[in-house]
């Protein structure tokens, strides 16, 4: 098959229609069954690209390219590699997982709902695969009409202000770097390709422009302090699959932006400005970590989590070796399952008690007890624990950290604190002590649905941490082509 | 002359004809036959159409002494033209009908009115562009003040008329300086006698300024905007939905035919006027449109922005840039028909639903008619994937080509502050509760075309090459 890539972008967005196509809520059974159809179909053809994964090359592979729009010389082009390839299989797998979270929660336009998820899953990999820069640029912005609606809809009292400030930061973001792609085109001698802008001479003043439109766009997804203001809103009105896939995949496209973009088309103002966003990454880690640890609500708290550790991530790509671009790569998987999965604990808690405020739990393991083991889990995750897929990224990063700086490498070790800090106390504050409030007294446990999905993640948690080797394997050789490619200066 | 010289202008000759027999028909017939100048106008549309593909030209060909063109790029915009004009057709029968404005005369000049674009659009002549110019004015003024009884609409027109025709006299001063420079009033003879300068600059500069003026007053460029807002809100929203659509495409033909054509080789002189015009109407129709309650209003601000951001094009002043305006202008009359469409749709009897808060919860209301808005809102915002977004493109790379980034850059922040009053839009639609609960009942064709606008928008969004390719054949086939 020549097509898969496009099937992995196509099936979920028709699925989608076809689940609008239901109409009202009357259906919302048969769009709840063709949703979960429809998303694992998305996962189905997106198997293939893993069995079918040749780690020996850094080349594309798959790759589909035919001319769209010959006026332009903008192509459908895709193709994945050992980068984009585990991102596109995370992101059809946490779909199937947001499917099923939705499940009993959303009651109200339910095929809306998850036709929205369904048609986002597929502008998604269309990100992750495209190879034409306006063909990026179309998915990288159309992902964000389904999920300023999900925000917007679904959301909770606040969801107006946060849907906006979501949508106007990120368009923001992204308006300077279409206007950069547009000077690639001329500069590559017309063309929108992806790789061609690789090996495309700039001049300094040109790289450090584009540079900082680039970074906007991609700091802004990531996001980078200071640009990370509107995730904590975004997370905290999102309904629970919002908050998921915002955790677990659009933060990833920033920072896949990253090793898409910036590094290769611009290695000479990275280098340069190197300095600058290791700056932000440690201030991500350390500031955001502390900010997180003075949170009251869970999901505010888990945002800011999520903020410090993909500044390991962006930390991980501008120390300009092998462990730490894939330290990063490793970190931005295993942050995708446990920012999922400790958000689909807190919508689990929230299902029950309509609250997300630390203070309003307490003593839930007397009445949960098998939620809390696994709550357990991902919290240990999110600190760093050994064996959990939390620690190999951040341990990887750490390492590469050393060997360039000492003083990096220690700011950004204080995560393992921090991290340790935060999510810690919120669970023992959450699980453990006295019951307070009398409502915690009437809960019930998680029903076999929970339990599947938390399952899940769970052994993906562990399966990473134990055994990561199948990730790197992976993702080696194509990392280590783009640090040779990276150490060529593009100047003219 | 013999008869086949007229070959040419033939649509325009048909139209016309068929302009007068419905002004007969209509005078004869009584209101239970109204009807008929309905099917009659749209029977001249699809004729003029039939005349207009029959004869189309793959060169230019000067017509009628050097007043006339008949050339790729007429052929195609009065196309749209006729498209345009059927659509606005469809769309207002509903409400005029409950207005009781359901009469010939509507008919009669919105025809005329494409008469005179049809003219401006093949005008080869200043003498044929000023008179298209005109005959398409005083229709719209009369349409503007259709509805006697409104104080609104007649201020409205009252103002269009005094303002407009100021806008002409400019034009006309524009056009008697340039006369004086180059002893013609042939745009092929003023591009041949300014090829290699002149003598007579000052004169010429003053000529192209008054040119630009005019122009601008007509495109509704900032600073020469102030009617558009107002015509926009108090026009009866059937020839808001006109005004704001048909027009445009032959004012872009205009501001071709006059700049690109007959003034090509002074585009240094004209370039920098533009920027400026440019740039002002995108920074004060992007940030006074978010002040707005009306959602007219908040279109009229918006149109001054879709025209700055189309001038961009022009002032390139090359084929690519010319070839990309004509597509922008294209699609955003497109958007424009959709939404006053929209508006006509949830209007009904004794109810204009012109303020922002009419489309309040629209989806649950009617999710259909929600998501179609949807998709013009974020095109017109120019958010992938839908058309609106290959606009601003096409337009931005002819000004990165010409080497004006920060051009293209201030654009794009404007075109920020205007996606936040259009997200307001989706936001009413979708986030909120429905404060008017009686049900939509658009008639069944209208309920066809819009669904065919609304998808029109996604479906060249994902297939946007046959529109550009004809836009940049057009251009490329004509110059």
């Amino acid at each position: 098959m020549d097509s898969i890539l496009s099937l992995v972008i196509w099936v979920p967005i028709l699925a989608g229609v076809a689940v609008l196509t239901t109409g009202s809520d009357k259906n919302a059974v048969l769009a709840r069954w063709l949703a979960l159809a429809g998303s694992l179909a998305g996962l189905l053809v997106a198997i293939p690209l893993a069995s079918g994964f040749d780690t020996t090359t850094s080349a594309m592979q798959f790759v589909e390219n035919t001319a769209w729009i010959p006026a332009f010389n903008i192509h459908y082009h895709l193709g994945v590699d050992g980068i984009s390839m585990p991102l596109i299989l995370l992101n059809s797998f946490i779909t199937v997982l947001v499917v099923i979270a939705g499940w009993q929660v959303i009651q109200d336009k339910v095929a809306q709902y998850m036709a929205a998820f369904l048609i986002m899953s597929g502008l998604i990999n269309g990100v992750f695969a495209a190879l034409d820069g306006i063909l990026f640029y179309v998915f990288f912005e159309g992902m964000l009409i389904p999920l300023y609606l999900i925000v917007g809809v679904w959301g909770g009292p606040n969801r107006v202000y946060a849907a906006f400030k979501f949508f106007l930061y990120t368009l923001a973001g992204s308006l300077l770097m279409l206007v950069s792609m547009i000077y690639l085109y001329f500069q590559s001698g017309g063309s929108f390709d992806i790789q061609t802008w690789h090996t495309t001479t700039l001049g300094m003043s040109a790289q450090t422009l584009m540079f900082f439109a680039f970074l906007l766009a991609f700091g802004v997804k990531v996001p980078m302090w200071p640009v990370h203001t509107w995730l904590p809103d975004a997370h905290v009105e999102a309904p629970t699959g919002g908050s998921v896939v915002l955790a677990a995949i659009t933060l990833k496209v920033g920072a896949y932006g990253f090793l898409r973009f910036i590094l290769p088309i611009l290695p000479d103002a990275s280098h340069e400005l190197a300095w600058f966003v290791i700056a932000l990454s440690l201030i991500a880690v350390a500031y955001i970590g502390l900010v997180a640890l003075v949170q009251a609500d869970m999901k505010k708290l888990i945002a800011y989590s999520s903020i410090a550790h993909m500044g390991f991530v962006t930390l991980g790509f501008f120390m300009f070796n092998p462990l730490g671009l894939e330290g990063g790569l490793v970190q931005m998987i295993s942050h995708g399952f446990v920012s999922a999965a400790l958000f689909l604990c807190i919508g689990v808690m929230y299902d029950r008690l309509h609250s997300r405020q630390i203070k309003d739990y307490g003593g839930l393991v007397n009445r949960m007890p098998v939620f809390a083991a696994l709550f357990m889990l991902f919290a240990m995750a999110n600190a760093g624990l050994p064996a959990t897929s939390g620690f190999v990224g951040e341990f990887m990063v750490i390492m590469s950290a050393t060997q360039v700086n000492f003083w990096f490498a220690f700011v950004a070790a204080t995560t393992l604190i921090l991290g340790a800090g935060y999510t810690l106390w919120m669970y023992k504050r959450v699980v453990f002590g006295q019951i307070t409030n009398p409502h915690v007294e009437e809960l019930t446990d998680i029903n076999a649905r929970e339990i599947l999905l938390l399952g899940v993640l769970a052994v993906c948690v562990l399966g990473m941490g134990l055994y990561p080797k199948p990730f790197t394997d992976v993702m080696h050789v194509s990392v280590v082509d783009l640090l040779a490619h990276v150490a060529q200066s593009k100047l003219p | 002359m013999s008869l086949s010289a007229f070959l040419p202008a033939l649509p325009e000759i048909f139209v016309l004809a068929m302009v007068s027999l419905i002004l007969v028909i209509d005078a004869a017939v009584d209101d239970s036959k109204r009807y008929l100048a309905y099917v009659l106008s749209l029977a001249t549309l699809a004729g003029a159409a039939f005349l207009t593909v029959r004869d189309l030209s793959t060169m230019p060909v000067l017509a009628l002494n050097g007043l006339f063109i008949d050339d790729p790029l007429s052929d195609v915009l009065k196309l749209f033209l006729y498209l345009t004009t059927a659509v606005v057709l469809v769309y207002s029968r509903a409400y005029l009908r409950e207005r009781g404005l359901y009469k010939g005369e509507f008919f009669v000049l919105a025809l005329f009115a494409l008469l005179g674009m049809m003219v401006m659009i093949s005008a080869s002549h200043f003498l044929t562009l000023y008179l298209g110019l005109e005959l398409l004015s005083l229709s719209l003024y009369a349409m503007v003040a259709l509805q006697r009884d409104s104080s609104v609409a007649t201020e409205a027109a009252m103002k269009y008329f005094v303002l407009g025709a100021l806008a002409s006299g400019m034009l006309l001063y524009g056009m008697s300086m340039v006369y004086g420079v180059t002893g013609s009033l042939a745009l092929g003879d003023i591009a041949i006698a300014l090829q290699d300068g002149t003598d007579l600059r000052i004169p010429l500069v003053f000529g192209i300024v008054f040119l630009v003026a005019g122009l601008a007053f007509k495109l509704g460029a900032v600073p020469f905007h102030m009617w558009v807002p107002d015509v926009y809100h108090g026009a009866p929203t059937a020839m808001t939905l006109f005004i704001g659509s048909a027009p445009k495409i032959a004012a872009f033909a205009f501001v071709i035919r006059i700049l690109g054509q007959g003034l090509e080789s002074q585009v240094g002189e004209w370039r920098d006027m533009l920027i400026i015009l440019a740039v002002l109407s995108m920074a004060l129709g992007n940030f006074a449109a978010i002040a707005q309650s009306n959602l007219k209003r908040m279109f009229a601000y918006s149109t001054i922005s879709h025209m700055g951001f189309m001038l961009l094009g022009i002032l390139a002043g090359t084929q690519n840039g010319y070839g990309s305006a004509m597509f922008y202008v294209l699609i955003y009359t497109l958007m424009s028909l959709g939404g006053f469409g929209m508006i006509l749709l949830l209007s009904r009897a004794g109810f204009e639903a012109d303020q922002l808060d009419d489309f309040k919860g629209l989806n649950r209301r009617s999710p259909w008619l929600a998501f179609l808005m949807l998709l013009l809102m974020f095109s017109m915002a120019g958010v992938p994937p839908t058309v609106g977004f290959y606009a601003k493109l096409s337009v931005l790379q002819a000004v990165v080509e010409l080497g004006y980034v920060w051009l293209a850059v201030a654009a794009v922040l404007f075109s920020l502050v205007g996606a936040f009053y259009y997200l307001r839009i989706v936001k009413l639609m979708y986030f909120d509760a429905p404060h008017d609960t009686s049900p939509i009942t658009p008639s069944v064709d209208t309920r066809i075309i819009m669904s065919a606008n609304g998808l029109a928008v996604l479906a060249i969004g994902i297939l946007p090459q046959p529109l550009m390719a004809l836009c940049i054949h057009a251009i490329g086939a004509s110059f």
